[in-house]
């Protein structure tokens, strides 16, 4: 009885032993195929096939490394040129915003920072010229802009008085800035005389803050 | 002769020993030649010296409503009231209260026979004036009679036919009539006046009747335009506006309005016509100083007449158009000058005051008026055309600013902050009877009274 029993175990572990090398060996045949696809050397294939399929198989196994190496490699590369790329304009965007804010503020002084005179008089006062040496630079550095330079006076006075009187401080302005070297046909002089005060007080802290010249970018 | 008298007088006189009674006879005897040589010359109405020291009290009673019916009725009262009002506005003539009227208003005399004048000479009223009221229809005819009550003579009669919307009109014609008899001059009343009305931040240009009736508007640009000034004939306006961005000057027809821009760059303000011609001055910068130039009724350039550095505005003429007076900061505060045409020559006028502005010729032309600032406050003044007898016609009630003359010469229209925003008033060219002329919303100024040949 035990003898028959033995027997039965070894053909239970034989047979499926077998079944499965048998299974294997099909793999290797089939991996030996995609190898000869892409780069197999032939004779590896045609002198010892035993031997030379091992070595075939390990060359194109090697050799597939290699490539999805290079491939990932590669790829890695070109993510990382992406990234740089990114960076790049990205700080070029904000090189441009920042130059922008920069520009705006610039205008903004421009167009804020106003020239202020004596009553009945159209005298540049010593203030007045560094305020207009800061507008020059900007209009030296934007050389495609013009500006509209606008003469104001306070209430006081008669109206028609006023605006031959605010044309005058406007024309003062500009010849200051032609002398400097601006174009005149960049500037464009108008007189509202009393038409359009900042502040409609009737006092002398109102009245100061309106003679003025005023700039507007055109 | 009269010392002959006056010696024989003494002679016999003396003897009696009274001296001083005898030297006074003798004047006595010598005023009465005199006064007959008064009483031969001309009743003088109107004091031209000075016209409005004494205003000439005037009766001006309910007219006569000759074809009867409601209508008439009330047209006889309203025209009556606007004839009062009309004359009272010239500043010469004090129009006596229809309570203190001693003749029945129900049955009105108004022929010279009919006239009971010592009702008249007894209430203190000096001229007279009647009317009648005959309404057919839509056509009316009026007959006005001004009296002399105390010499109880007709000084003018006169009969006026038309439709009857054309009652104030009429009523204008016979005051002009009135004025003409009296001053030798037809007074304002076929004037208009033109001026700015700001409203929010836009200023336009309007006109109105002499006495502020009627206002409307000329511009409608929704911006500021300012300074107008009529030419002699008063078809056109000449006028300052912002409407293109900057201060340009307009020029345009009323009749068809249509307009001719002069837009140089820099300034075009303060225009005035030239009297009589198709040319009017102007003040412009274009050449980069603020010069006064002369222009065609088309606007084109014929020359400069200011050659001087600095402000040089606000031009005036002489009503024979060989001088001009206007403003210029030469000597350091702008102060006002007069340029000769034909001598180029120019002299100062005001040296009183340092800052004198806004100059208008009398159309008269022996005057100017102007605005002057003395202590923050702007007023009118007038001084004749040699700078001599200055007159201050404003003082404690506001500013005071842009003086323009009737064309008469007898008032002076002109704006003021007295009752706080700024309004047109009306004075007499000796600063008596100032009173306002009209009241719009918003604020008005810049008074231009226009020549007498508008049409109503």
């Amino acid at each position: 009885m035990p003898k028959k029993m033995w027997m039965l175990l070894a053909l239970l572990v034989i047979v499926p032993g077998l079944l499965l090398t048998t299974s294997c060996a099909k793999k290797v045949v089939q991996s030996e195929e995609a190898v000869e696809e892409v780069e197999a050397p032939e004779e590896a294939v045609v002198e010892e096939p035993a031997e030379e399929d091992t070595a075939a198989m390990e060359a194109a196994r090697i050799a597939e490394e290699a490539a999805a190496q290079e491939e990932a490699a590669r790829q890695w590369e070109m993510a990382a040129e992406e990234e740089l790329e990114e960076q790049r304009l990205a700080e070029e965007a904000a090189k441009r915003a920042a130059e922008q804010r920069a520009a705006e503020a610039a205008k903004q002084m421009l167009e804020t920072e106003d020239i202020y005179f004596e009553f009945d008089s159209a005298v540049l006062l010593p203030v007045a010229r560094a305020v207009l040496d800061r507008k020059a630079k900007w209009l030296f550095q934007n050389w495609e802009e013009s500006v509209i330079i606008e003469g104001h006076c306070d209430e006081r006075g008669t109206a028609a008085y006023n605006i031959a009187l605010g044309d005058r401080r406007a024309e003062s302005v500009k010849n200051y800035l032609v002398d400097i070297g601006i174009d005149a046909s960049r500037m464009t002089t108008i007189s509202y005389g009393e038409e359009r005060p900042v502040d409609p007080g009737h006092n002398e802290e109102a009245w100061a803050k309106n003679r003025r010249v005023h700039f507007v970018v055109e | 002769m009269p010392l002959s008298s006056n010696r024989s007088f003494r002679r016999r006189i003396r003897p009696a020993g009274a001296g001083l009674p005898g030297w006074i006879l003798c004047v006595l005897l010598a005023l009465l030649f005199v006064q007959p040589v008064c009483a031969e010359e001309a009743v003088e109405y109107i004091d031209i010296r000075n016209p409005f020291l004494r205003k000439i009290p005037t009766a001006v009673p309910l007219f006569k409503n000759v074809s009867g019916g409601e209508r008439g009725g009330m047209l006889s009262r309203r025209l009556a009231d606007i004839l009062a009002q009309t004359l009272a506005f010239t500043g010469y003539f004090e129009i006596l209260d229809r309570q203190a009227f001693l003749a029945d208003p129900r049955n009105p005399a108004v022929l010279g026979a009919n006239i009971r004048f010592r009702n008249w000479t007894t209430i203190g009223a000096e001229l007279l004036i009647t009317g009648t009221v005959r309404l057919s229809g839509d056509m009316l005819e009026t007959e006005l009679r001004l009296f002399d009550s105390f010499k109880e003579d007709l000084i003018i009669g006169k009969r006026y036919k038309g439709v009857e919307a054309d009652h104030v009109r009429m009523i204008r014609r016979f005051c002009g009539d009135i004025m003409l008899h009296l001053t030798g001059d037809r007074g304002v009343f076929e004037s208009r006046i033109a001026f700015v009305s700001a409203s929010g931040d836009k200023k336009e240009i309007y006109t109105c009747d002499f006495d502020g009736g009627g206002p409307a508007a000329v511009t409608f640009k929704n911006s500021i335009s300012r300074y107008p000034a009529w030419s002699s004939d008063a078809a056109y306006l000449a006028f300052t506006s912002y409407q293109k961005g900057k201060p340009d000057l307009y020029i345009q027809r009323l009749a068809d309005k249509k307009e001719i821009v002069v837009d140089r760059r820099g300034f075009q303000i303060t225009p005035a016509w030239v009297p009589g011609k198709f040319q009017l001055a102007a003040a412009m910068s274009f050449s980069g100083d603020q010069e006064i130039y002369l222009l065609t009724g088309e606007g084109k350039i014929i020359n400069r007449l200011t050659k001087s550095r600095g402000i040089d505005v606000s031009p005036t003429w002489s009503p024979d158009g060989k001088l001009l007076a206007f403003v210029s900061r030469r000597s350091g505060t702008p102060q006002i000058y007069i340029k000769d045409m034909a001598s180029e020559r120019v002299r100062r006028l005001t040296f009183e005051g340092r800052y004198n502005t806004e100059p208008s010729w009398s159309p008269k032309g022996d005057r100017i008026a102007y605005s002057s600032q003395q202590d923050g406050r702007l007023d009118i003044h007038t001084i004749d055309v040699e700078g001599r007898n200055p007159m201050r016609l404003t003082q404690n009630q506001g500013d005071n600013e842009s003086p323009s003359w009737s064309p008469d010469g007898s008032l002076i229209a002109f704006s003021s902050t007295r009752e706080g925003p700024s309004r047109i008033y009306v004075m007499t060219a000796f600063g008596t009877d100032q009173r306002r002329l009209l009241t719009l919303p918003g604020e008005q100024m810049d008074p231009k009274w226009s020549p007498n040949a508008t049409e109503n």
